[in-house]
């Protein structure tokens, strides 16, 4: 398996804070790997430890056989960043803003149209391209910022939480095109706080605190939940939470309608709950085993982990 | 019959020519969680301006807390209670100076301010940090702060803005928990996100595209019967290369890469399944299951936006 990224003990402190706290991960070539935590994880620090742009406390990482630190202007010209707040002109076209890139990077004048005709096409902009960037919607703007990190044809994408603050449609269509740049053998590395788009990435590793507490497929991750995920659906879901809750069956979740909780064993699980909620006098509309959610695993796993 | 914390009637607003909200009725019950979902530009800030008695409607009626949204905006104000995603508490102040600072803004009784703070503390949990700085505070107890501060002047209706966004999912579960206890004391929420994580956690939801209505119902309603397409989940080898050639099945309407696997969006899950098995071996390929699978809450949204989308290219080619 041929690495692109690897990690070895990568620390970064800041004063007393520890950032990020002996990240070991290898990425493989052509994988999307979601770097997963909440805000404060040390997710952004890692991108810049990557990247170049920040030299860790302890620690080393190569990015393409380069050393991070060693290496770091070797690096830049083979990898695309798009950083939270990516610098896109606001008073430059859409085309604008890729040529501008374009001569940051130095891409040769050769080519250069054809690429940028690629660009456009591929991320949707073609209608789009003598439109100002600061017309443009939070999911166009995106998919302009990836252009512009794509130009130099980088053989490494690090996107620091690239669908931040965009709808469900655009998130989709963001993500189409990723997956279209896996095909090119583009490894891609991609940040973000949420769970449910963390689903979409062929390996993922949780971040929390500045720890890595898991590095799998979400298969595997998934994995680390011990015990039975139960979908309970009935009446005054509010007051069965609290009657399930007293009961002391395992870890309860309220989300709306339904009811999760996570048991031992399925088929006790199952025979307690409905034992409690009769007793409580509240009827049952649906009982079942369900497949966790990410969320699932990082509120029952990962309590475990960080206290170990 | 239930009591009803916000009543809307064929609401709408127009901005020139551009209609943000057509015509939108709904109820929302009193101490329900209500979602309130859409993407950028669909008329939801609009339509949450319309209901603080920030923008006048430009037509219909409503009616939040009990107030008008048309002749009452003063009061509605004065009645509810907001919270947005980047939370307005004052890095550099204490906690108690950032809860004495609102009690101020939100114009608490004098005689009622200590018990109200006392309460915030408690509610919480920060009673041991009252003089911590607001700034040196984690993301999750930051959340729990900014929520009691928009409950300060005991809100009947509490509008949450992302209230969860890039906190972790312990905090996050535990800020629901606070929320679900408020809503059984009879305060009504109401939560506009793009996130499906927050919109699980909701009684019941609705989705606005266009300035209209375009489903309404609970989180399982919308899974269900509200779905216009069923999902089926493929997992193959080489699944790049299989998209294409599921994607070209009869009776697929959408097919998308997700992780390693495929999700395919069809009418009739049941009948597509052994079809798509078939081409795709016949194509070479190794296919360890198809089976159909509960959609997720984004499955939802995107596969009722996109029906919207081809009604209406229905309607503008039959309009040529």
């Amino acid at each position: 398996m041929m690495e692109t990224v690897r990690t070895q003990a990568l620390t970064r402190r800041f004063g007393e804070l520890v950032a990020l706290d002996q990240l070991t991960l290898a990425v493989a070539e052509g994988e999307i790997f979601g770097l997963v935590g909440p805000d404060g994880a040390g997710k952004t620090t890692t991108m810049r430890l990557l990247t170049g742009i920040l030299e860790p406390s302890s620690g080393e990482a190569w990015v393409d056989g380069l050393h991070a630190v060693r290496e770091a202007e070797g690096i830049k010209d083979r990898i695309g960043y798009m950083a939270q707040r990516f610098g896109l002109y606001p008073d430059l076209t859409v085309q604008e803003n890729i040529d501008f890139y374009a001569d940051l990077y130095e891409v040769p004048k050769a080519g250069r149209s054809e690429r940028l005709e690629r660009l456009l096409a591929f991320s949707n902009l073609t209608p789009f391209r003598r439109r100002l960037a600061g017309n443009l919607s939070g999911g166009m703007k995106q998919k302009l910022g990836l252009a512009c990190a794509l130009i130099h044809t980088p053989r490494v994408l690090f996107l620091d939480e690239p669908t931040n603050g965009v709808d469900p449609v655009s998130r989709r269509d963001f993500w189409r095109i990723l997956y279209q740049l896996q095909q090119e053998r583009v490894t891609i590395f991609v940040s973000t706080a949420y769970l449910d788009e963390a689903e979409r990435c062929n390996r993922i590793g949780l971040l929390h605190q500045g720890r890595l507490m898991a590095c799998d497929t979400v298969e595997g991750v998934k994995g680390l939940l011990k015990g039975a995920l139960l979908e309970v659906r009935c009446e005054s879901p509010r007051r069965a939470a609290g009657v399930l809750r007293a009961a002391a069956l395992g870890s309860v979740a309220l989300f709306g309608d339904r009811i999760h909780v996570l048991a031992a064993d399925a088929d006790r699980g199952r025979a307690a709950v409905e034992a409690a909620l009769q007793a409580g006098g509240i009827p049952v509309l649906g009982l079942q085993v369900i497949e966790p959610t990410l969320e699932d695993i990082f509120t029952s796993a990962i309590p475990e982990a960080a206290h170990a | 019959m239930p009591e009803l914390a916000v009543t809307l009637r064929h609401l709408e607003r127009r901005f020139g020519d551009f209609v943000a909200v057509n015509r939108i009725s709904l109820d929302v019950r009193k101490g329900e969680i209500f979602g309130f979902l859409g993407p950028n530009g669909a008329g939801k800030s609009t339509t949450i301006r319309m209901l603080c008695g920030l923008l006048e409607p430009t037509s219909g009626q409503g009616t939040v807390a009990g107030y008008d949204i048309l002749t009452e905006r003063e009061e509605i104000k004065r009645g509810i209670g907001y919270m947005s995603q980047k939370f307005s508490l004052y890095d550099d102040l204490t906690v108690e100076e950032n809860i004495d600072f609102f009690s101020g803004i939100y114009r608490v009784p004098p005689e009622k301010k200590a018990g109200r703070k006392a309460w915030v503390l408690d509610m919480a949990h920060l009673q041991e940090h009252r003089r911590t700085r607001t700034g040196l505070l984690p993301g999750g107890w930051k959340q729990r702060l900014s929520l009691g501060c928009a409950l300060l002047h005991e809100p009947r209706v509490l509008f949450l803005d992302e209230p969860t966004s890039g906190v972790d999912p312990l905090s996050r579960r535990s800020f629901w928990d606070l929320i679900y206890q408020l809503a059984g004391e009879g305060v009504t929420v109401f939560v506009t996100t793009h996130y499906m994580e927050e919109a699980e956690y909701c009684d019941r939801l609705a989705l606005i595209y266009r300035g209209e209505l375009v489903a309404l119902g609970t989180p399982s309603e919308m899974k269900g019967e509200l779905m216009a397409d069923q999902v089926l989940c493929v997992s193959c080898d080489r699944s790049h290369e299989a998209l294409g050639v599921a994607a070209a099945v009869a009776g697929v309407r959408d097919a998308a890469l997700f992780g390693r696997d495929i999700h395919l969006m069809t009418e009739d899950a049941a009948g597509l399944a052994p079809r798509l098995r078939q081409s795709l071996e016949a194509a070479g390929f190794q296919v360890d299951a198809v089976e159909r699978i509960t959609p997720s809450l984004e499955d939802v949204f995107v596969s009722l936006i996109e029906a919207r989308d081809r009604a209406e290219g229905a309607q503008q080619e039959f309009r040529a």
